[in-house]
């Protein structure tokens, strides 16, 4: 059964549709890449599945290793195992770091029938997460995304999620930004999170990233449809020639 | 809109509209005078308390000061004129106040249980309160007496006294005739002057020379007869360098009248004395239909005498259909420093207009205002503050901040800053910041599986964390709580 399987899913914001009709199988085990131009739709499709408030869904529906969640609640779709990692990952000030995890990870342990992991356990396991993606410890203890630099709030991205550990990963352009050493760092994250059992679908533009993290198939999103599907070569292709052939294809 | 965001509108009603958990009526006998007031009642009010004749001739000056008052209409709050004749002005469980603990009416010894404050000194002590807290010595005001003050023999031991305003009248008259009225006098404003006429019960503490006092004081107000209002008188005296913190709550059952509240507390402190006086205010704001609720309308003000003194105000107000206070410190002593730390919520109909005043009358005067003021349903918040510095205020600084917080787009927040500088070399910075709580945030928690309500009250907690951080540790957990109920229903 896949782990997320999108059918035919129309939405529209404010009075405009933005996407027409998007079909998407992911399997237990694969990464997937979807890429498009600036507008297209990505954001949107992340968004949607993520259950964000402000996006009229029209027709379709969105799957969940197999149960039907498009009308659920973010946090219901949260705890079903659906992480998005944010474009833009907004602050939140005055509220740490450590305490905005914790809060996440005791509704998870929650909603799995388990008790919240004591103090301890987590600060234990959350410094050395931290610490695998090049983040010291005080960096616990400031305000979620309060003053940090770009790449910080990517690398706090891919903490948060090696933190959760979902079913499934949407990470939204979490490679744009980060200078090399980061994106690497970002990558391995990644890469010790894939197993067998899990997804992850990388909203990217760039081909580097899959340099590290291999997809299995690569899709293009371009005017609310994915118009094409194919293998790690089609990034190459992409990277080589950019999106100047899709008006042919549409 | 999809469904998604209709069920975040839900979460957000059920999470502002929590239930006022202390809004129970205690059913016990109370003797009540008749609503209205002259002289008769207010000689009355003081033969109750068995008070000397200085105290009755003070209050007959207070009442007939008040009479020749008319209420402040300044504020930034709306409500029906209040008919004065229409207030009773003396409630109080019937039967002679208990000698100890012991001879309390179970009954009242319930209601402080249900409130969850501690009465029982053996069972503090023993911790079964609580493992690993530390004693705090609370003097229990239910309507207009005191009926209870613990940890009395301790405190005396140290020196320290902390019992009800009426024993004080009795036991301390020279401490009491020196000081009270001297910070709030009675013609300070319409309020006051009600008060310092009709005042029942509040606390009295005196901390002498060199003593720290050693456990933290505290007082709990509770209003229980219907039609009264509570008037309630605090004197806190801390000698040459002394210190002590200070804890105040406040609560009052569900009405659908409106009830007043109108209290004066005044502090004191000598050369290198330091007071910290906080409050968490949950009177009962009334119904989300704006029914019923308290008037807050209170003076309190701190005078730092002595050379390197120092006052401090941390306040979480919460309750209260309106509220209307200003905790200030006027600053005599060289060197001396006041500081006022706030946390107003305001939901459904609820308005309020707070702040400080922090007045400069000696060289070398510190000042610092946080105000966080949270606005939620149809609210209204204010905040409204005064910093002066006098001529001879050289080298003073004041820094205010105040932060207001919106939730929903039908409240109002509002800035009032004051000031007003006679001294060139006085340093007064003021910054301010309006914010929302944005969708965007709300969605961020709930991806991460955090619900609605938990994620609301973890924002506006975050907004709340310099205030809170002020406060002793057990009440900034309260506090955290508190803030969690009274936003039920406030995101819309
Ligand atoms: N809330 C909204 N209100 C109005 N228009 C919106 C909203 N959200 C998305 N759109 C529009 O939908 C289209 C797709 O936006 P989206 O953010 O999904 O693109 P994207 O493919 O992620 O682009 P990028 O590569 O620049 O991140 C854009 O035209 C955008 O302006
Ligand atoms: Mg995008």
């Amino acid at each position: 059964m896949p782990l997320l399987d999108i059918e035919d899913l129309h939405v529209q914001v404010e009075d405009q549709v933005i996407l027409g009709g998007v079909h998407l199988t992911v399997a237990p085990g694969e990464v997937h890449a979807v890429m498009g131009p600036n507008g297209s739709g990505k954001s949107t499709l992340a968004n949607v599945v993520a259950g964000r408030p402000g996006y009229e869904v029209l027709r379709g529906t969105v799957r969940l290793a197999g149960e039907d969640i498009t009308q659920a609640s973010p946090e219901e779709r949260a705890l079903l195992g659906l992480f998005l990692a944010f474009q833009y990952p907004i602050e939140i000030p005055g509220v740490s770091n450590m305490e905005f995890l914790k809060a996440a990870i005791d509704s998870h342990a929650l909603a799995r029938g388990e008790g919240a992991p004591s103090a301890a356990a987590f600060i234990r396991r959350a410094r050395a997460t931290a610490e695998r993606l090049g983040l010291d410890a005080g960096f616990l203890k400031r305000g979620v995304n309060e003053g940090f630099s770009g790449g910080e709030k990517k690398r706090n991205e891919i903490l948060q999620m090696l933190l959760l550990e979902p079913r499934i990963a949407i990470l939204d352009e979490t490679d744009s930004g980060l200078d090399v050493d980061a994106m690497q760092v970002v990558a391995a994250g990644v890469n010790d999170f894939r197993d067998t059992g899990n997804a992850v679908v990388l909203v990217t533009h760039y081909q580097r990233l899959l340099d590290y993290i291999v997809p299995d198939h690569v899709h293009v999103l371009a005017g609310g449809n994915i118009i094409r599907s194919g293998d790690r070569t089609l990034a190459e292709l992409l990277d080589r020639d950019g999106y100047s052939w899709i008006e042919d294809a549409c | 809109m999809s469904d998604t965001s209709e069920r975040t509108d839900d979460a957000i009603d059920t999470l502002v509209s929590s239930e006022y958990a202390a809004g129970f009526v205690t059913d016990i006998e109370t003797e009540t005078f008749p609503p209205g007031l002259d002289e008769s009642v207010v000689r009355a009010i003081s033969a109750k308390k068995e008070e000397p004749a200085w105290m009755t001739e003070w209050r007959l000056e207070a009442y007939r000061g008040w009479r020749a008052m008319t209420p402040p209409r300044w504020a930034h709050v709306h409500f029906p004129e209040i008919d004065f004749e229409s207030i009773s002005y003396f409630a109080a469980p019937r039967g002679d106040k208990p000698a100890s603990l012991d001879e309390v009416d179970p009954e009242l010894l319930r209601t402080y249980d249900r409130l969850g404050i501690p009465l029982h000194e053996q069972a503090m002590l023993a911790g079964v309160e609580g493992a690993g807290r530390t004693p705090v010595a609370v003097d229990a005001v239910f309507d207009s007496v005191s009926i209870a003050t613990t940890f009395k023999e301790q405190l005396k031991d140290a020196g320290v006294v902390f019992c009800s305003m009426a024993e004080a009248v009795r036991e301390h008259p020279e401490l009491v005739q020196r000081y009270l009225g001297t910070v709030v006098p009675r013609s300070d404003n319409f309020y006051a002057a009600l008060n310092s006429a009709v005042f029942s019960d509040g606390s009295f503490v005196y901390v002498p020379k060199g003593t720290r006092c050693p456990m933290e004081l505290s007082t709990y107000f509770r209003i229980n007869a219907e039609n009264t209002g509570q008037f309630e008188r605090t004197l806190i005296i801390a000698d040459e360098g002394a210190s002590v913190s200070y804890l105040e709550g406040c609560t009052a059952p569900m009405r659908d009248e409106n009830q007043l509240h109108a209290a004066v507390v005044e502090l004191v402190a000598l050369g290198d004395a330091d007071i910290k006086y906080s409050t968490v205010q949950n009177w009962y704001p009334g119904d989300d239909e704006g029914r019923g609720g308290i008037y807050n309308f209170v003076t309190k003000r701190g005078a730092c005498l002595g050379a390197r003194s120092k006052i401090s105000w941390t306040q979480v107000e919460t309750g209260s259909a309106i509220t209307w206070k200003y905790p200030s410190v006027v600053l005599r002593g060289e060197g001396s420093v006041g500081e006022f730390y706030s946390v107003a919520l305001t939901n459904n109909l609820q308005q309020a207009d707070t702040g400080t005043k922090m007045i400069h009358m000696a060289p070398n005067t510190k000042s610092t205002i946080i105000s966080k003021g949270i606005s939620a349903g149809r609210s209204q918040n204010t905040y409204r503050g005064l910093v002066r510095t006098a001529p001879n205020a050289h080298g003073a600084r004041n820094y205010t901040q105040c932060d207001s917080l919106l939730i929903g787009d039908q409240c109002g927040a509002h800035t009032f800053p004051y000031i007003e500088s006679r001294q060139p070399s006085a340093v007064v910075e003021h910054e301010a910041t309006t914010s929302k709580v944005s969708d965007d945030q709300l969605f961020l928690c709930r991806q991460r599986g955090i619900d609605a309500e938990k994620a609301v009250a973890m924002i506006v907690g975050g907004f709340c964390k310099d205030v809170f951080r002020e406060l002793p540790m057990e009440f900034a957990v309260e506090a955290g709580k508190l803030l969690e109920v009274s936003l039920e229903g406030a995101v819309g």
